[in-house]
């Protein structure tokens, strides 16, 4: 058995708490990046992480982009959608099929 | 033009034709693996682009009505009223095997069944935007979930027709042609020692009938 963890800043990832999933709220690169280094150790399959947060600590989300656990997924924070998400999907099509054909 | 480092020897030329074989019939597997698995992730993406695309509105909405009770009730009242969460949830992993890549398959397991546990707090002291912003948080879940399942997958299928595209690269440019190439030169090789012993062999008969019957053609 895994659990869903939800890293950000406190005002968005609250809300996550009340469906059981294990909310860590963390502001700063430091913090953000010592939560997620601690996700991908162990029982977490699938960690949310805002696209603020996921900015600061890009390098540990590209190493875990292959491995099969966890899978560390981009949303927006409360604060709006940056699109990084977006731009991590046209990401895997580049890679696979070497431009980003489906984006307009 | 590359031929290998072998000697032109029939030995080496079965081996070679063996392998020549192998070659062909690996890069048109791997290049039938590459078009499926290729179809499988453009399916795939299209399906995560959409799925992407509603799940940032979603929580977008969820933001707003969170932004909402944030602002009609004191900081201290929010925060205690999401500290302890009577909802449990666990997830069950499993692989689904695609064109060999496992691709992961989650199945969320709650702790209660009940419609109304995620509500973890009494509702005298709470904003009714909190019950719309933890609401629509729990209608987004499943969505949130596939969402993962499907944005993995396609990190892990890209990875894969890479490599599964390179190996067809590799060999179709590469391994293919200098194995064509050194069949022919040992192939070569062979004819030409084949012709010299055959003059070889004529010199020798001339200059044996030459010495017992004194012919002279």
């Amino acid at each position: 058995m895994y659990d869903i963890a939800v890293i950000g800043d406190r005002d968005s990832v609250g809300g996550f708490a009340a469906l059981g999933m294990h909310v860590v709220p963390a502001e700063s690169p430091e913090e953000i990046r010592a939560a997620l280094q601690k996700m991908t150790q162990g029982s977490f399959a699938v960690v949310y992480i805002t696209e603020a947060a996921a900015a600061a600590a890009q390098d540990i989300i590209d190493r875990y982009r292959d491995e099969p656990l966890p899978a560390i997924i981009p949303i927006p924070g409360v604060r709006g959608n940056t699109g990084a998400g977006m731009r991590a999907v046209s990401q895997s099509v580049e890679k696979a099929v070497g431009s980003d054909i489906l984006s307009k | 033009m590359a031929i290998l480092n072998v000697n032109p020897t029939r030995m080496e030329l079965t081996r070679l034709k063996g392998k020549l074989a192998t070659a062909r019939r690996g890069h048109k597997l791997l290049k039938d693996k590459r078009d499926e698995l290729m179809r499988r992730f453009l399916e795939l993406v299209r399906e995560n682009k959409a799925l992407r695309a509603e799940v940032e509105q979603a929580i977008a909405g969820a933001a707003e009505h969170m932004a909402i009770a944030g602002a009609s009730m004191p900081k201290y009242a929010l925060d205690t009223a999401l500290a302890m969460p009577k909802q449990g949830l666990a997830l069950e992993v499993e692989t689904k095997n695609i064109m060999s890549v496992d691709i992961p398959v989650y199945s969320p397991k709650f702790k209660t069944a009940g419609e109304g546990d995620i509500y973890s707090y009494g509702y005298a002291e709470t904003s009714c935007d909190l019950d719309a912003a933890v609401r629509a948080l729990a209608d987004v879940f499943p969505k949130m979930l596939r969402l993962a399942e499907v944005e993995k997958s396609c990190q892990m299928m890209a990875a894969e027709i890479e490599r599964t595209r390179r190996r067809v690269n590799a060999l179709e440019h590469v391994m293919i042609p200098n194995y064509a190439d050194t069949i022919r030169f040992i192939t070569m090789k062979l004819d030409e020692n084949e012709r010299s012993s055959t003059a070889r062999l004529m010199k020798v008969k001339d200059m044996m009938l030459e010495q017992a019957h004194h012919y002279n053609q």
